[in-house]
């Protein structure tokens, strides 16, 4: 029990960091779980390739919602490249890879006794993708914005 | 010795509980005597699946290595078997439920497809843009997507009856929801999600009075109740084998024989064809001409011991254990601060299922916590998003109960809920 859920996922369920939203995020995606109805939106604020600004909300069990608040800590200030390293390390040790730089991935270790849990990961797993839809579409913004610019030119 | 713990005690030793001897059928039950993380196994997830006894697991074994063959056109000695054992459960269904004859039972691979069966074959002949088709919020999504797909297609009118703040039926307006257009009323005869016990006879006889048929979902109600559908009265009724004993891959759909005479065929192929030439055919008689392909013999075979099983039991004694299992659940239960019970308050409005919540804690983290003291229940939407949507929850833990349950199991249960409830409000103060 005590595998999955580690005192500082606990924590982060009773207290969690960034919860709410912001005034004019730069991109934001709602992912959602099908099999227990979990929902977690995620919006951020990137500036010059940095997440200047994250917060998320949404409904869900504590391991969903703990993930969740520890992902906006772990990304808060980090380069998109940065984020997307820490995606794949994150979701690699969530496929039970043992190959993982476990420096950069820090607190987040904590989330590593879910492993034993299948059917939980889904659950430690949905903000990080949520995350990544959110990247791709600031990425697809990116390039319309300056396809635009592009054509106007 | 307070009155609580006399009961428990009486449920531990298993001495007959409204009229089963529950220790002895717990002896046939071999999955029963096994460990899950070091604790004894708490099956209360019984409205998803039941587990199989002795006798059922063995006619599999015995069919299997002793009579395997094809039926219907085999003319020799194990095809012949095989065919009589086929044939026999299908009596043997006919006679559980009271049907006609066998005649009115369909082998189906389980309840949603005997329902599928019904939308696709009766459903698209019978509902058109004029026309409707009155669902409850109680389905299951097997009651609920086939309509939904038959009526967008047809252009017909999709409606649902709502439910009261007891979470029953509210049947007071239901002479607006259903008039003369309403073709189907399709109702469970017991909500998977919540326990309630609909008056299926009741609205059966108010929409014949109206015209329209009615397809009953009995998944929740044969394994748990005895059931009659020509008192009933309903045109369709539906069930699955894997919730009353019997093996997974077999369900039933019953039908009243004049509607299955006049019903196109579901799938076409072997099996359901007299005659066939390189233009078209001439279907089977019913209700081979609904069961195309090699069927699911073993299994159906399987059900028909597990209907034995049952039928030795009574059903009567298996629905009076279960009320006084549930009983003695929800009593335990409202004794638990916070705790949110769903259904109807009286379990003999209600079946061996009782949904709960804690307000601050996920189904999911209720559940896995649970499963670490051995403890099986269902956490999530009991596949009735609508339902849950209505009651504005993500999902609810689920106890259900069969023959095998104890009182001292729900024990079990209340205080490994006890210790989920403390592990997770155990706040940092």
């Amino acid at each position: 029990m005590d595998d999955l859920y580690r005192e500082v996922i606990l924590d982060h369920y009773r207290n969690p960091r960034y919860r709410g939203s912001l005034p004019s995020p730069t991109t934001s995606h709602e992912g959602y779980n099908p099999l227990c109805g979990d929902d977690v939106t995620v919006e951020l604020l990137v500036k010059g390739g940095i997440v200047e600004e994250v917060a998320f909300n949404g409904s869900g069990c504590s391991i969903s919602q703990s993930s969740a608040s520890m992902m906006t800590e772990a990304i808060r200030g980090k380069t998109v490249q940065e984020v997307e390293s820490l995606f794949r390390e994150f979701t690699a040790m969530m496929r039970g890879s043992d190959d993982i730089d476990f420096d950069s991935i820090g607190d987040l270790e904590a989330l590593e006794g879910v492993r034993k849990f299948p059917v939980r990961v889904k659950c430690a797993t949905l903000a990080w993708h949520t995350l990544q839809e959110a990247l791709r579409r600031l990425d697809q913004g990116e390039n319309q914005a300056a396809s635009n610019e592009r054509a106007i030119r | 010795m307070t009155e609580a713990e006399s009961v428990t005690n009486q449920g531990v030793t298993g001495k007959p509980s409204g009229g089963l001897d529950v220790a002895r059928i717990r002896e046939d039950f071999p999955i029963l005597a096994r460990d899950v993380y070091g604790k004894p196994l708490v099956y209360l997830d019984n409205a998803a699946t039941s587990q199989k006894p002795r006798q059922v697991i063995e006619a599999l074994v015995r069919y299997y290595e002793s009579y395997n063959a094809n039926i219907h056109r085999a003319v020799h000695c194990l095809g012949e078997e095989a065919t009589a054992a086929y044939e026999e459960a299908r009596a043997k269904v006919a006679r559980f439920i009271n049907a006609p004859s066998p005649e009115c039972i369909v082998f189906t691979r389980n309840t949603t497809e005997a329902i599928n069966l019904v939308a696709y074959t009766w459903g698209r002949a019978n509902v058109g843009p004029d026309s409707g088709v009155l669902l409850t919020l109680l389905e299951h999504h097997s009651n609920i997507i086939p309509w939904q797909r038959v009526t967008a297609e047809k252009g017909a009118s999709l409606r649902y009856i709502g439910i009261t703040e007891q979470q029953t039926l509210d049947l007071d307006g239901l002479e607006k929801l259903m008039d003369s257009r309403t073709r189907l009323l399709a109702v469970t005869q017991v909500s998977n999600a919540l326990g309630t016990i609909n008056p299926v006879q009741k609205l059966t006889a108010e929409a014949h009075r109206n015209g329209t048929m009615v397809l009953v979902d009995g998944a929740q109600s044969v394994p748990h109740m005895p059931v009659d559908v020509q008192a009933m009265d309903c045109d369709f009724f539906a069930f699955s084998s894997h919730k009353m004993l019997g093996p997974t891959g077999v369900g039933v759909l019953y039908a009243r024989p004049e509607l299955l005479e006049e019903m196109e065929p579901f799938l076409g192929g072997g099996e359901m064809i007299k005659r066939v030439t390189q233009e078209d055919a001439i279907w089977n008689d019913v209700p081979w001409k609904f069961e195309a392909g090699t069927p699911n013999i073993a299994d159906a075979i399987g059900l028909g011991v597990a209907i034995d099983y049952l039928s030795d039991l009574g059903m009567e004694n298996v629905r009076a254990h279960e009320m006084e299992i549930s009983e003695y659940a929800l009593r335990r239960l409202r004794q638990m601060e916070e705790v949110m019970i769903y259904g109807p308050p009286d379990p003999a409005d209600r079946g061996g299922v009782i949904s709960f919540n804690y307000p601050d804690l996920h189904p999911h983290d209720i559940g896995t916590v649970l499963d670490r003291h051995g403890v099986a229940v269902r956490a999530g939407h009991h596949c009735a998003q609508p339902l849950m949507h209505h009651l504005d929850v993500s999902g609810t833990v689920r106890a259900s109960f069969y023959v095998y349950n104890t009182l001292g199991e729900v024990d079990v249960l209340v205080d490994a809920l006890g210790q989920a409830h403390a592990f997770f409000s155990n706040d940092t103060k």
